[in-house]
Order: C-alpha cells, then structure tokens, then sequence
C-alpha cells in the first residue's frame, strides 16, 4: 500500500530529473543549432580544402588547421591513451593504500591545472631547449592533458565492474593479468569508450596550450618539427578579429570541429562494438 | 599465485628460477610493473609541474614572501602583484558552477539511465557527450553574445526574488561572476551526466529488483539503492567537473567582467587565476611580472591541493558502509 | 585486402610527414602584435605568391610574446605595438649577442566609443575630460569637462560605466600613453605599459570583449582600434588634439601624427601620441617589426632584407584597403636606409 506521500514524491522527483534532462540537452541543441546557424549554413568545399587567405580575399578554408589538429590529437592521443588508461588499470586493479591515494590526488590536482599552464610548462621543457615551435611539443602538451582525465575515468569504469567477476574468472584458474585483460575491460568497454571520447573530445577543443607549443602556421606543415595550424587557434584568432568574415569562419570552424569530434566518435563505437555488445 | 595448470605441467624441481619464469609467463608481474609505470608518469608529471612553477617564480617569491596571498593590489605599472582577489574569483565561480551543475547532472544522469528507453538515451547522451567538445573560446563567445544578454532580461526577477542578500546587490553589468558560474555549470555538466550516467547503467539490476520487491518506489530504489551503489563514479564525475572549472581559462575570461576586486555580490564582476594568466602572460614583460603570473599557477596548485583534500574528506564523512 | 590496407596507411603517413619541398624552400617563423595581424597576413600572403619558396609565417601571440620569443631565439623576428624598453634591449644582446633594430610598419590608432541612450551625436572629448572619466574623477555624462565640448548635445545626467581592456595589449599601451601625456594625475597615478591597474570600470577581452560590453551597457565609454570601430561600423568619438581641433579618428590624420614629427629617432623608438600639429589625430601609434642586426642563416637574412624593402615600397600601398595608415615619406626614407644595418 503506497501512501499518497511517497506517491507525490516519487512522482515530483522522477518528473525533476526529467526537467533536468530537458535543461541539458535544450542547452546542447541551442548551442549546436546556433554553431550550425551561423557556421555550417555557410560553410563551402572551399574551407576544407584550401589555405588560409587574408582579410578581403573571400574563398579562403582551414585545410591547414584541419590536418594541423589530426596529427595533434593524433600524437596527443598515442601518449595520453595508453598512458592514462594503463594506469587507471593499476589504481582499479592492483592499488593498494597509500600509493593509490596519492596517485589520485595528483591526478586530480594536474585536471584542475589551467591549460595555459600546461601549455607554459611544455614550452619551458620542450620548445625553449629545441629552439624552436613544434607540432610535436603542442601534441604533447595535449597528450600531458590527456593522461590524468584517463585515470580517472579509466579507474572509474574497471570499478564499476561487479567484484563477483572477477572472482568468477579467477576460481576457473586465470591470473590477474588475464582476468584483468579478458574479463573486466570488456565488461567496462562501454564506459571506458566513453570516457575516451569525452577526453578527445575535450582536447579537441583546447587553445591556450597550442598558442606557446604548435604556435601557428599559415602554410602547410610537413613533419612534427615545425609549427602548425590548429582548429582551435584558428578560431580563437579569427573569432576576436574585426572581420566579418574572418568571424563567420570562425564559426564554421567551431562546427566542423564538433562534426570532426561527433564523426571520431560514431567511428569508435562501431568498431569497437562489431566485437560484441556488452548486455545492459 | 599461478595458475596450478602449470605446476604439472612442468615436471621439473621447482627452483627460483622456473618459479620466475612461470610467474611472467601469467603476465602478472608484467602487467604489474607496466601499469605502475603509467600511474609513476602522473606523479612525476605532477612534481615536474610543480618544479617548473616553483623555479620560475622565485623573483615574486623572494619580493613578496606569503603576503603575495594576502594582497588585493594587482598593478604591473608599479610592480605590485596580490593573489587574492583572483584566489576568491576562482573559488566563487567554481562553487556556483558545481551548485548549479551537479543538481542538473545527476538529475539529468538519473532519468537518462533508469527512465529514458535505450534508444533514446543513448541518443541524447551522445549529443550531449559533444558539449565537451565544444571548444572553450565558442562558449566564451555564446556567453557575451547570448548568455549575458539574457542575464540582463532576467535581472529583475532575480533582484526581485533574492535582491534582500548581499549576494545579488549592486549594479549588474552583464559581465559577472555569475555569468562566469553560469558558463562554466554548462561546461561541466557533459562531464557529470555522461560518467553518472555509465555508471548509473553499471549497477547491477538484482540491486534494484531487490528494493522494488521489497515495495519501494522507483524513486525510493534509486536514491536509497541505485545511488549509494553508484556513489563512487559519481564522485569521480564531480571530482572531474571540479577540476575543470578550477582551470577553465578562456570561457570565463570573457564573461568574468575581469575586475580584479573583490564583491560580496555575484552580480559584480570578478577575476579568477586562470583567466588573469591567460590574459597577461602573453604579453607580460619582464621577468617579476610573468613571474607573479607563473606563481598564481602556483598558488592555484596549492587552492585545488586543499580544495580536493575538503571534498574528499566530505566524501568520507558521508559513505556509508556496504554501500562502496 | 591487406595489401590495401598497407598501401592507404603508407599514404596517410606520407602525406602527413612529407611534403614535397621546392628548391631553396625557406621557411620563416615570425610572432607577436595582435593588431597589425591581418595586415601582416595579406603581406606575407602577397609575398608569397610573388617568391612562392619564401614563407613567412606570423602567429599573433601578443606584443609581449613577440619580444619575449624572439629574445629566446624561437623566432626569427618579432612584432610589437610598443618599443622595447632599454632593460629588454639589453637582455636581447645578452641572450643573443646582436642588437636589436626596430622597422615601424604601419599606423594605428584607438578611438573613444560609447553607448549613451538617446545620444546619436559624435562626441567631442578633451584630453582632460578622456584622463577624468578614466581615473573616475568624471562620473557623470553631463559632467562640465564634457558639456562644454559639446554644446548643442543633451547629455542626460546618468553615471559613467569605463570598460577598458584586461588583457595585456598595444591597443591599451596607446591609451594610456596618451593619458600620461594630457594627465599629470594619470601619469604619477597609473602609468603606461600593456597592462595597468585600472582605477575604475569594467574588462573585456579583447576589442570584441570590449564592444560587446560597449554594446550591451548603457552609458558606457571604452576605446577600441580605429579598425574595429570601422569594420563594425561603431560610433566613435573626435578628440581633441595638441593644435586644439577636435579630430575624428582617419588614417590621413593618423599618417599626419607621424609626419609631424620633427626629429624622428634613429632607432625608430618614438611615441607619437599626442604629435603637434594640424590635422593629426592624437591617439596614433607606430607598430615595429623586430629584427635581430645579425642573421646567421644568409637565406634567411637575403628573404628578411628584400621584405622589407618591399613592404616599404608595394607593401606600404596595400594598408589603406585594411583601414591601417601607411608610414608617412620620411619615414620610409629613413627606414630603407637603415635595412643595411641588418648584417
């Protein structure tokens, strides 16, 4: 028998989170509507394909800054991921007290550093000593980025794997190291996905630690030596510009940089998930 | 432990050495040193950070002594530097996006995993999966050109509801702390609904068949169970969230108001550390300036050492047993 | 399958790590004021087309940035909206063993812009009333400093809102070094440098940081680059200048700052805010490349030196269709000469 007062407050609440929902995902269509509104209504064959051009000579795209931030999430993502997910490996699996401890309390500290900083600290360790600005420098301030947002998440998700199976795994006789790798990261492969996207995601979006590392670049940048165009400089750059259309790209950019973001992660989920569903 | 296969497996003494090497053949103790490694990086990342920070702000250090933390005065003409109202900015800012984002979070989190149907809220949760991506200079420009307009029509009725505290009096100006609290709850919030949301999904259903068969309602289950069992993930979602808006540099520096003064009211505008950086070090000249700059990166190191240590002992304080 | 596979990834990895180089590609790295960017860009852009194995590629990372990195030798030359101090020249010799020479490139100029309800009218700003409204000893509009400048104009009786700048920037060093030179108070008060302690009034981030704020604040004052207020189409107000007219901002009255300038330094560092004589807009400024005296790499050195005798000849015709003012004559005169300082 449900009295009428737990009857109200299961519906009260209930409807709540539903407003809560509606809140975030009417913010999230507002701003993807506007970005696509001012952005991608305008946006022409010409901005992925060709050089930036300067003030008044219309026709001119991001090419550059496109590949610029493809082979920076690229490098950023070869170190941050493995990194960071190995060792959220180590804090779910094999932490102990202390060392674990403190280990997340600096993986929350370095979250909490301002990217500015962390773009900072890579130019004082790699640019000044190398002379010089660099795709790789600024790949790899992303990837410093990376690393600690990967722990934690990674550590996270392998938590949420019920212990029942673990133990499962090991009375039919596996070691950790394979249960580890044959049991609980397939059963978490959801959320670890997840949380690989939001941190690529996030990324993707960063500026104040490319300005001092990849620094910038008109042209096209062969290699990882030489400073390179990135989507997100661009549009910081054009974006507080007095241009009309330098703003209007800007705005483009912004959406082809959230279509790029959308495009990765449809792509991961449907590899990764042609290996079996993971029951819900 | 190896895997007792192996013992008969290979019929021979068992030495230290085979013992050895049965042992890395499990992979064990590979996968032991290896993820260790990787967790090692943090620490030394964390120290090399510090090291750096430390190092390049000896001039301030060395001219202004603790009294840095203490100082309202920001004046690079006089070469005066203070941290404080950039100490106070950051912390209101923060606090008001977590009040505001965590509610619509995990409220958001909740109907999305246990009411939403499958479909819909795996749609809708990666759509707003990709608000993370939205880069931080668009949200600034949403935030002058859509966010603080719209402060300014609801004014009224924000004075009107709560003008009696100290906390929403004085002029408003669009530009404020509270527009910076209010971007940066946007920001966070993918964060918070998407983790919860996982794991949320992860706890296993015979917990709430449990409570409904024992006559709970759906609410009920999942604030009495579902929760507490998903405690730790959200926490860790918070904890993201936190860590973030601490250091969200370019969204805020444009809807801040950028006043390094303290207010009492939130309708004021304010500075936080992260913004002042990204705005002068660029340009700063001289070494005892972009050195007082480098050390409010310090100072900001040492607010989210506390910040994160206050959290987690309310954390603590607020487990309950079984539950993690 | 494999095969294909093989050959799409060897593909991707060319293409991302190789790109066909011309002869004698040479490649120029270059940083620093934001301001003179877009005309920087088509420069260089132009240049490019005419000596297609020439890049010059400039990044906006602010006046101080460019000083800083060309210091540091991770540039090749550096830009800046304001000269270098003394201290920093002799931190470049130190560092880099040369000196360092400083080209004015083109003009610029900050302009008074407001939003008052109800006021259409271009207003007229003394230099004394611009330096009161800024240290907040001017708090109403129809304040006597401003209505005796303006007769004929209603100016309602309302509170002044400043927004200035808060990030560090030239735009900002050429206010304020035009209140050092009108405001003693301002001058023993604040100071000038890209950064300053305001006395009053709001931030904004950049000119758009500061129109936007402009726009949606009633009552309000801020400055902006003559550029923006153009390309946006803004209200801006005249001001008055050392031979007493009251002067809206134009790139003829800005190139006219310069060209009044009657013992133009060797070395290029000069303020010319405030310049005497008719005609000239006082709120102006030089923005300056800066280049090392030696450049060890000779490709390099040859590229820099034809620039600038370039951008000192068809370069200097190219500024007017960005609203940036060309150098007057002597100056560019004085500055070709002094490309052979450039070892």
């Amino acid at each position: 028998m449900l009295s009428l007062r737990r009857k109200t407050v299961n519906a009260v609440m209930l409807s709540l989170t539903g407003i809560c929902t509606f809140l975030a995902v009417g913010t999230l269509l507002f701003i993807l509507g506007y970005l696509f509104i001012h952005g991608g209504t305008s946006l022409t064959v010409n901005f992925f394909t060709k050089l930036p051009t300067p003030v008044g000579e219309l026709g001119g795209g991001m090419a550059n800054a496109l590949l610029g931030s493809a082979k920076l999430l690229l490098l950023a993502s070869c170190i941050g991921i493995p990194i960071g997910f190995l060792g959220g490996v180590y804090l779910a699996e094999f932490g102990g007290s202390s060392f674990s401890y403190i280990v997340r309390y600096a993986t929350d500290l370095l979250n909490g550093v301002p990217s500015i900083v962390i773009g900072i600290f890579a130019y004082t360790l790699i640019v000044l000593p190398q002379g010089h600005f660099s795709t790789f420098s600024g790949g790899l301030a992303l990837g410093v980025m990376m690393i600690p947002i990967a722990i934690r998440s990674s550590e996270d998700f392998l938590r949420a794997v019920p212990v029942s199976m673990r133990e499962g795994a090991m009375a039919l006789g596996a070691s950790k190291a394979k249960t580890i790798f044959t049991v609980v990261i397939p059963a978490a492969k959801a959320g670890l996905i997840t949380g690989i996207m939001l941190n690529i995601a996030r990324v993707a979006g960063e500026t104040a630690p490319l300005i001092f590392t990849a620094f910038g670049n008109r042209f096209w940048s062969p290699g990882w030596e030489q400073p390179t165009a990135s989507l997100p400089v661009m549009i910081w750059l054009y974006a507080t510009s007095p241009y009309a259309d330098w703003k209007q790209q800007a705005w483009s950019a912004g959406f082809v940089l959230l279509m790029l973001v959308l495009m990765i992660n449809v792509l991961a989920r449907m590899i990764l998930s042609k290996r079996g569903q993971v029951a819900r | 432990m190896a895997a007792s296969s192996t013992t008969s497996f290979n019929a021979r003494p068992s030495g230290r050495v085979s013992a050895f090497w049965r042992r890395l053949r499990s992979g064990d103790d590979i996968a032991y040193v290896i993820t260790l490694t990787c967790a090692l990086t943090i620490l030394a990342i964390a120290a090399l950070l510090v090291f750096e920070l430390y190092t390049n702000s000896t001039l301030p250090r060395h001219k202004f002594g603790w009294s840095f933390l203490t100082t309202s005065v920001w004046d690079p003409v006089a070469d005066q530097f203070g941290a404080l109202p950039f100490i106070y900015g950051t912390v209101v800012t923060s606090a008001l996006a977590l009040l505001m984002g965590i509610p619509l979070g995990v409220g958001a989190a909740i109907f999305l995993a246990e009411l939403a149907p499958a479909k819909a809220s795996n749609g809708l949760t990666f759509l707003i999966e990709l608000l993370a991506a939205v880069p931080s200079v668009i949200f600034g420009l949403l935030g002058i050109f859509v966010l603080v307009p719209m402060l300014i029509s609801a004014e009224p009725v924000i004075r009107a509801v709560l003008g009696w505290t100290p906390l929403f009096s004085g002029p408003f100006y669009g530009v404020s702390m509270l527009s910076a609290g209010v971007v940066l709850a946007v920001m966070i919030i993918p964060f918070i609904i998407s983790i919860s949301r996982e794991v949320i999904l992860a706890v296993p259903t015979e917990q709430r068949e449990g409570a409904l068969a024992l006559g709970a309602t759906r609410w009920e289950t999942t604030w009495n169970v579902v929760l507490p069992f998903a405690k730790k993930g959200i926490m860790g979602s918070i904890f993201l969230a936190l860590a973030r808006s601490l250091g969200e540099t370019m969204a805020v520096t444009m809807v801040i108001g950028n006043d390094p003064s303290i207010h009492a009211s939130l309708f004021a505008p304010g500075y936080s550390i992260a913004a002042i950086i990204a705005n002068e070090f660029a340009e700063a000249p001289g070494d005892l300036y972009r050195g007082a700059l480098i050390e409010l990166g310090l100072v900001l190191f040492g607010l989210t050492i506390i910040i994160n240590g206050l959290a987690r002992i309310l954390v603590l304080s607020t487990t309950k047993k079984g539950a993690s | 399958m494999t095969r294909r596979v093989f050959i799409v990834n060897a593909a991707l990895v060319a293409a991302l790590t190789v790109r066909a180089a011309s002869a004698q590609q040479v490649l120029i790295n270059a940083g620093g004021a934001t301001f003179p960017y877009p005309m920087y860009s088509k420069w260089f852009d132009e240049y490019h087309k005419k000596f297609s194995n020439i890049a010059i590629n400039y990044a906006s990372i602010g006046s101080g940035g460019g000083i800083a990195q060309v210091t540091a030798g991770t540039v090749d030359f550096g830009a800046s909206d304001g000269p270098m101090n003394d201290t920093q020249i002799k931190e470049f010799q130190d560092k880099r063993g040369s000196a360092i020479l400083h080209f004015p490139t083109i003009m610029g100029a900050d302009v008074p812009t407001y939003n008052i309800p109800g006021v259409t009218a271009q207003l007229n700003f003394t230099g004394e009333a611009l330096a009161g409204i800024f240290l907040g000893k001017i708090t109403k509009w129809d304040d006597p400093e401003i209505t005796k400048a303006n007769p004929g104009v209603k100016l309602p009786s309302n509170n002044i809102v400043v927004v200035h700048r808060s990030d560090g920037s030239g735009t900002t060093y050429i206010w304020v070094d035009y209140l050092c030179k009108v405001s003693k108070e301002w001058e023993t008060k604040v100071g000038r440098g890209t950064s300053v302690k305001w006395p009053v009034g709001l931030g904004g981030k950049g000119n758009e940081g500061v129109s936007g704020s402009i726009q949606q604040t009633a009552n309000s004052i801020g400055y902006v680059e003559l550029i923006y207020a153009i390309q946006n189409k803004m209200t801006y107000g005249k001001v008055k200048n050392a031979a007493g007219e009251f002067v809206l901002a134009s790139l003829a009255g800005v190139t006219a700052a310069a060209a009044g300038m009657k013992d133009m330094p060797e070395d290029f560092r000069v303020s010319i805010t405030n310049a005497p004589g008719k005609g000239v807009y006082p709120i102006s400024s030089f923005t300056w490349l800066l280049i090392p005296s030696k450049i060890a790499d000779p490709a390099k050195k040859k590229a820099i030196k034809d620039f600038l005798a370039w951008m000192l000849g068809d370069g200097q015709k190219m500024t007017e269709a960005l609203s940036y003012a060309q150098l007057p004559k002597a100056v560019v005169a004085k500055e070709l000469k002094a490309i052979d300082k450039i070892q």
